[in-house]
């Protein structure tokens, strides 16, 4: 280290003077990379500007009531919307929060203060680690095997499932960071008035990683609200409301947002593509928000 | 700051657990352990589930599988070999452009480029370019990127034709505007880990480098990238890992021709989009092979994961060694 550091060094010719001139040859190198470095900087924005713009543009121009509320038309149909999509991808991400943050806290807690060193929490972190690389599609295979295949029908569980295998590494691994992050003294307090192992946990330690944890569960609800790909054949899509007569359907193919963008990117209608981009605008709105929203809450307070 | 059992009653507080403290205490505890027993079991189970269902695809079809190029439901001929040169090779297309993009990212934001607060919104700005669907990027690719790459795509096959990487016209999706996309999707996962391995390399090393009398880039390229090397390399391994496992822009974008080519312009497949595709409508016979299918990407990002995070660990203790 130190070492290149000298070589480096020891290409400079003299030390005359100490002011460079901004024309000698390695100073000009200098602020040609620097500005190549902006340069880089620049046009990697443009992609983030150009479908920011573009989903105001083209989406924003179909959104209305209608949209958000009516059913998906069929083939040459004009109108529609997308109402049954966004109350699916609601209900999906819903069951995949009731399974994942429970489970992923309560994990956490058991990783960070119970027993971190354990063969077991090691284990499970790895397990964790793992799982946050899985490609969403595998989650996808894994529920299609796990809930398609025994109960014989595409359906709103089996979506949920499959997003909740994407959601439990990132609960885990941000509670138990946020876990962590409360100060040994305020622990030790704690136990040291006599508390249980137990009433440390949820009358200190929850508490206070309270904002922590709750920046990862809406960051994995952000994630597993824009997923496409573990749906595709768990939840299907389905161009009928979930709730209908006031009985949930919840065994049966079930739409969701990231779906339907993606069915009706693929048709050669003008009017279902101008509802995707619709859809696509109401989908990273809710992503962007949940995002942002859990970034001022886990922000550190200064 | 924190209450404890409500301060209010302070006898309560002294007061020695109850019984019904200490059951709460072995339940929660129990339950907490089997929380992270269930962990481990989701991935074992995972793993055990995919596999076995894989396994009978891989008693009948075997290394044929690997190495067969046609996928024929009809005539039940299965082979994979077209889906994983695809995934690699827009993966490790994607990885050039964004890790080239994301590394310079990362230089940008943590070599005092800019203020410290503007380097903070630059920061979340790429950070969101991640939060952004993928299905998303597929949409805006489809109306985007490949009406905008087409016309240069045929004048470089035109004029260029004679080289394998422009031997042919773009007609719609193909491997390029796949590649771009997928790039873009990688780029906030190479500059954020690469930021990390910046960030490692105490400030004093930069110091000394200065007071040395390097000009701003020579302290970068000469000391900073060389000290953050490990973790820069972990960085670009753990983006090509998502890259192989990327799904939706792919399946909107490649065009789903199986294929082995190395042309940027010619239609292609991979693993991921073959099983976000053929899934839906298959019976129980091509499920079979999809799961071996399955098997092998999850093998393949599985391996590239590792490294990576080995990778990174490594770097992480190096970096503790020097602090």
């Amino acid at each position: 280290m130190n070492g290149r550091a000298a070589a480096g060094a020891s290409e400079i010719p003299g030390v005359a003077r100490l002011e460079r001139s901004p024309f000698q040859g390695r100073a000009l190198r200098s602020l040609v990379l620097t500005g190549g470095v902006w340069l880089a900087a620049l046009i990697a924005g443009v992609p983030l500007v150009s479908v920011l713009y573009l989903l105001i543009v083209r989406g924003g121009s179909r959104l209305s009531l209608e949209a958000l509320t009516a059913l998906p038309p069929a083939g040459f149909e004009m109108g529609g919307g997308f109402g049954n999509a966004i109350a699916g991808t609601v209900v999906m991400v819903g069951i995949a929060g009731l399974i994942s943050v429970p489970l992923g806290v309560v994990a956490a807690v058991f990783l960070a203060e119970l027993s971190p060193l354990s063969r077991l929490s090691r284990a499970a972190r790895f397990a964790a680690k793992t799982l946050t690389g899985l490609p969403s599609v595998l989650a996808g295979v894994f529920a299609y095997a796990v809930v398609v295949l025994t109960t014989g029908s595409y359906s709103a569980p089996a979506g949920g499932l499959a997003l909740a295998v994407l959601m439990i590494p990132i609960v885990v691994l941000t509670a138990e960071e946020a876990i962590r992050a409360v100060p040994r003294i305020t622990r030790d307090a704690a136990y040291g008035m006599g508390c249980t192992r137990t009433q440390v946990a949820c009358k200190v330690l929850l508490p206070t990683a309270l904002p922590g944890i709750l920046t990862g569960v809406m960051l994995a609800v952000a994630r597993a609200a824009g997923e496409t790909a573990p749906l595709l054949f768990t939840a299907l899509f389905s161009s009928y409301w979930l709730f209908d007569g006031g009985h949930p359907h919840l065994m049966q193919p079930t739409a969701s947002l990231a779906v339907l963008i993606y069915n009706f990117s693929g048709m050669p209608f003008e009017n279902q593509i101008e509802l995707a981009w619709a859809a696509s605008l109401v989908l990273v709105s809710m992503v962007l928000v949940i995002n942002v929203v859990s970034r001022l809450i886990g922000r550190p307070r200064t | 700051m924190i209450e404890l059992t409500g301060g209010s009653r302070a006898g309560s507080v002294s007061a020695p657990p109850t019984r019904w403290d200490y059951f709460a205490d072995r339940a929660f505890r129990g339950a907490a352990r089997g929380a992270a027993w269930l962990i481990v079991l989701l991935l074992a189970f995972l793993l055990y589930s995919i596999g076995a269902k894989a396994w009978v695809g891989m008693r009948t079809h075997g290394v044929g599988f690997l190495i067969g190029s046609t996928w024929d439901v009809g005539r039940q001929q299965f082979g994979i070999l077209p889906h994983i040169w695809g995934t690699l090779y827009s993966s490790l297309l994607a990885l050039t452009i964004g890790g080239f993009f994301g590394v310079v990212m990362a230089i940008f934001l943590t070599q005092d480029f800019l203020p410290p607060r503007l380097a903070q919104v630059f920061r979340v700005i790429v950070e969101l370019l991640a939060a952004i669907p993928s299905v998303v990027y597929g949409l805006w690719g489809l109306f985007v990127v490949v009406p905008a790459m087409r016309p240069i795509a045929d004048a470089l096959h035109a004029h260029f034709g004679f080289i394998p990487l422009f031997g042919s016209t773009l007609s719609g999706p193909g491997m390029a505007p796949a590649a771009l996309v997928l790039a873009i999707m990688i780029l906030p996962t190479v500059a954020a880990v690469s930021q990390d391995a910046l960030r490692l390399v105490p400030y004093k090393v930069k110091e000394a480098a200065y007071g040395l009398g390097t000009t701003r880039w020579e302290a970068i390229l000469k000391v900073m990238l060389p000290a953050a090397s490990t973790g820069i390399f972990g960085a670009l391994v753990l983006g090509f890992g998502r890259a192989l496992g990327e799904t939706m822009a792919l399946a909107m974008l490649i065009g789903n021709s199986n294929q082995i080519s190395l042309s940027l312009f010619s239609p292609g497949n991979t693993l991921a989009a073959l099983l976000a595709l053929n899934f839906p409508e298959a019976g129980a016979r091509e499920v079979q092979v999809l799961m071996f299918a399955a098997l092998v990407l999850l093998s393949i990002t599985l391996i590239v994961n590792v490294i990576g995070d080995l990778i990174m660990a490594r770097s992480a203790r190096r970096a503790g060694a020097r602090a």
